[in-house]
């Protein structure tokens, strides 16, 4: 990403937006165990009380202190989703561009085989995994990746095949370049829109799995302090204290809500503000399209370089 | 504003539909195009020409009371007899006039029918419309459907009329697109370019279907098109547009043998025909720009050559020409020839072609050949012949011609030779060594010495990747001594280099051919291809493309592969030409010969249907 780029996606009020959230959540969750009044694990009021009385955010179910838990309990949540979710992505991809740039055989062969783990509930790939190998934070993200994967495959082969026909595909073909350069060049730059457009919400989606596997006792185990935990073991007194499930759940919102921005804000900067182009354009000189003039000194000329 | 009183001939009928003092703009509020006004008599064909962005299909659309995207009509009246007039900008009911009293063919067929609803669907609705609160309208819809279909040249078949749209062939589309039209009822029918994306024999019957619709049936048609060469064999008037304006505008005769304005004249010029020899003149320049053209000024005046001090202080409005205006006072004299310009020619138009210069002795000793090809398409585990058993060479300094119709196996050739298309048969050598197949396998300097220009420019072109960046990458394939600089591949091109920097959409469509040129030439390549290059051009941009072609080939000696399907295009550059049908040869030989004594059966319908810049015919 150059600094035109960056420059472009924080003019805008989305793209900045995005970006003082993400920052927000991030400082929560890296500064939040050095500041959080109490210990996130210890038992120190009654069960699910209000807040208020000691507590900002009152208790969870165990009478711990929620405000506590809740600032404790964004490393692992963002550190888990996160890697899980760019190593899915990097795996999906390279499959998906291979099936869609190779089509024939190959495609076919990898295509199947993604259906075939896409054939799998999601949760039972999980308890095999878990049933498998012992408890570990590892565990939970290859489990992530694995359900994540076959989804990006998917979208990332339709994407390659459309790209993998166009002519400038064809002339770097014949001109011998690499099948790494034509992807790194060529393709993987026209069909990033189509990849970014749902990482925030693929990102949310593993934050839930890994949730759910912490609740079921399957990947990190309580009493760990974890946002999707969190939302979970509090369900059964979400009527004496909403902010137990509530506290998380914002954070997990703007946290999916800044990334969503974020990827937008960029995909919006990299095709280039359509309007400052234009206008800068009436303001450069036109090459006649007839046979080659003078090149008229314009003053302005090189604005777009 | 004058009204254009484009229709005296006392052999036409009553007027149909006119359209006064039309102003279109943008969201912005700029004009798209102002102050146009036209009006049609029944049986009458109005070909309205002029480059993209001129406002042709902006003013067409206008006569329905419609706007495209964007765009929105700012004033303008449209007159029919028996009806209130509708006033374009207020008008409520502009519903009233569509597929009444309006009818439009739309410029692609293929995407103007919707694909789930079969023939006799999209017709049927049509009828439904029409006949929607109307009691005595006609009842017996099935037979009309059929009686449709015959008129436009179609099977009337239970089994053609369950077809869908993409079991048609484009000429086919084309036509349920005009039988739509018809069916409508309505005395005008508005045609955007619908012979575009057709081959010239498709074409040829196209164009003779709507001669016969408007003698049987007495239809208005405003027949809009970037080709003057078509529009010169259908239309009975024309009318030139330029920057949002009719510049222009007279009988079909009198536009086309005494054009007035030098735009006319530029654009007639630029029109390749196959009927002479020798490159078409380029037009300097490009179409103004939307937000650049002046109120205060003629908009064609920087790149017309009899432009004088008058012509950059005022604009000048349509008026008639003193020499037709003596004889188009009096009825049955072909009606009023009017022109926007300070200084019209007027003098009779004779084709000025850039003479090509004298046929360089070819060297002897083919550089590409091509032996006893054959390719097949696999079709749902089906094979297809596309090519079969095709032979030929090409010489340093040559360029040779593949013409045929759409599906005829040209671009299949191509893509075989360039290494994009496996094939079954046969041998393509280079200076005689044997290439591999796909372009993967082949050596380097095989890679290097030969290279291919696309049809789509604005496919051709990595919209992630500036001007420099997609001519450097194709650089690197040369040594470094022998890599030409940047500067000199853009000069080569007719580029400025100012370009370097900029992304493919920030180009104009000539502009990113070029690009493709410069690209393909930076290999220092001695075999080029260009598959249809200048298919998607404006012919004022195709005339300067294809000079540059030709200077190319005097300079560099490249031995060209020219694929098009347009016979003037043919006729302006190749040296020996190759007529392709269903995948085989049918005829080969020296273009003249070929252009003018084609010998077999198939060459001579391709030369009949080839439109020609000829009036009276």
């Amino acid at each position: 990403m150059n600094r035109t780029v960056l420059r472009r996606m924080l003019r805008e009020p989305s793209g900045l937006l995005g970006l003082v959230l993400l920052v927000l959540v991030l400082l929560v969750a890296l500064a939040g165990p050095y500041i959080a009044p109490n210990s996130p694990t210890d038992t120190l009021g009654t069960v699910g009380a209000p807040p208020g009385g000691g507590f900002a955010l009152g208790t969870d179910y165990l009478g711990r202190d929620v405000l506590s838990r809740l600032l404790n309990g964004g490393r692992s949540v963002i550190f888990i989703g996160l890697t899980a979710t760019i190593l899915a992505y990097i795996i999906g991809v390279i499959a998906g561009l291979y099936a869609g740039y190779r089509s024939g055989i190959r495609d076919t062969v990898t295509m199947r085989s993604v259906d075939v783990i896409l054939a799998f509930p999601p949760l039972l790939i999980l308890l095999l995994l878990v049933g498998g190998f012992r408890q570990h934070v590892w565990v939970l993200v290859v489990g992530v990746v694995i359900v994540q994967t076959p989804g990006i495959a998917r979208i990332t082969r339709t994407a390659t095949l459309s790209v993998s026909k166009t002519s400038y595909v064809e002339a770097a073909q014949t001109r011998g370049d690499s099948t790494r350069t034509i992807w790194r060049k060529d393709i993987i730059p026209n069909i990033q829109a189509v990849l970014l457009a749902d990482f925030g919400i693929r990102f949310a989606v593993s934050i839930v799995l890994i949730a759910s596997m912490n609740y079921l006792g399957l990947g990190l185990a309580p009493p760990a302090s974890d946002w999707g935990l969190m939302m979970s073991e509090n369900q059964s007194i979400i009527s004496l204290n909403p902010m137990a499930v509530l506290g998380p759940a914002i954070m997990l919102a703007l946290l999916t809500v800044s990334i969503n921005l974020i990827a937008d804000a960029y995909l919006r900067a990299i095709s280039g503000g359509q309007d400052n182009i234009v206008k800068r354009l009436r303001r450069a000189p036109r090459t006649p399209a007839g046979l080659p003039l003078e090149p008229a000194p314009v003053p302005g000329e090189g604005s777009l370089t | 504003m004058t009204r254009l009183d484009t229709v005296v001939d006392e052999s036409k009928g009553a007027e149909v539909i006119s359209l006064e003092d039309l102003r279109v703009d943008t969201a912005s509020g700029m004009p798209i195009v102002e102050g146009v006004s036209l009006s049609l008599d029944e049986g009458q064909i109005l070909g309205v020409v002029g480059e993209s962005g001129s406002g042709k299909t902006t003013t067409a659309l206008a006569l329905f009371g419609f706007a495209q995207g964007g765009a929105e009509l700012a004033r303008g009246t449209i007159r029919l007899p028996g009806h209130a007039p509708f006033e374009l900008a207020t008008s409520k009911d502009l519903r009233v006039l569509r597929g009444h009293y309006v009818s439009y063919v739309p410029q692609s067929p293929g995407t103007a029918l919707n694909p789930v609803m079969r023939v006799s669907r999209a017709l049927r609705e049509m009828q439904e419309h029409r006949n929607r609160g109307d009691t005595d309208a006609r009842r017996d819809l099935e037979a009309e459907r059929d009686e449709v279909l015959a008129v436009v040249g179609l099977p009337n078949t239970h089994e053609f009329q369950q077809r869908f749209p993409h079991q048609l062939s484009g000429g086919q589309q084309q036509r349920v697109c005009l039988a739509v039209a018809l069916l409508s009822g309505s005395q005008t029918i508005v045609l955007d370019e619908p012979t575009t994306g057709l081959d010239v024999i498709t074409q040829a019957s196209v164009l003779d279907e709507l001669r016969r619709l408007q003698r049987t049936r007495r239809v208005a048609m405003v027949y809009i098109s970037h080709d003057l060469a078509v529009v010169s064999e259908l239309a009975t008037h024309v009318a030139v547009m330029y920057a949002g304006n009719i510049v222009e505008i007279g009988t079909a005769e009198q536009v086309l043998t005494r054009p007035a304005h030098p735009y006319t004249r530029g654009l007639l010029s630029s029109t390749p025909d196959y009927r002479r020899a020798g490159l078409p003149a380029a037009m300097p320049g490009v179409a103004v720009s939307l937000s650049d053209r002046s109120e205060d000024a003629c908009s064609f005046a920087p790149r017309c050559a009899l432009a004088t001090d008058e012509c950059r202080a005022a604009a000048p409005s349509l008026r008639p020409l003193p020499w037709a205006a003596a004889a188009g006072g009096a009825p049955g004299n072909g009606g009023r020839h009017d022109a926007s310009c300070y200084h019209p020619v007027g003098s009779p138009f004779s084709v000025t072609a850039r003479e090509l210069p004298e046929a360089s002795p070819i060297d002897v000793g083919a550089v590409l050949g091509v032996e006893r090809l054959t390719v097949e398409h696999h079709v749902r585990g089906q094979r297809v012949a596309a090519v079969t058993d095709v032979s030929f060479a090409v010489a340093r300094g040559e360029c040779l011609a593949l013409v045929g119709e759409s599906g005829s196996g040209k671009t299949t050739i191509a893509r075989a030779i360039a290494g994009l298309q496996p094939y079954e048969t046969g041998s393509i050598t280079l200076h005689g060594e044997q290439m591999a197949q796909p372009a993967a396998r082949r050596t380097r300097e095989q890679l290097r010495r030969l290279q291919i220009v696309f049809q789509n420019a604005s496919l051709a072109l990595n919209p992630r990747e500036d001007v420099r960046a997609a001519i450097s990458r194709s650089s690197n394939l040369c040594t470094k001594e022998s890599r030409r600089p940047l500067e000199e591949l853009m000069e080569l091109a007719g580029l400025q280099p100012g370009l370097l920097g900029r992304l493919p959409r920030q180009l104009s469509g000539g502009e990113r051919q070029r690009v493709a040129i410069a690209r393909a030439l930076a290999t220092n390549p001695e075999v080029l291809i260009c598959d249809e290059i200048t298919s998607s051009l404006d012919v004022s941009v195709q005339a300067a493309v294809l000079a540059t072609i030709e200077d190319l080939q005097a300079k560099l000696g490249l031995a060209l592969l020219f694929i098009t399907h347009d016979i003037g295009v043919v006729a302006a550059l190749a040296d020996r030409v190759m007529v392709l049908q269903r995948g085989s040869v049918c005829e080969a030989g020296p273009t003249r010969s070929v252009l003018d004594e084609p010998k077999s059966e198939y060459a001579k319908r391709l030369m009949d249907a080839a439109p020609s810049l000829s009036v009276g015919n």
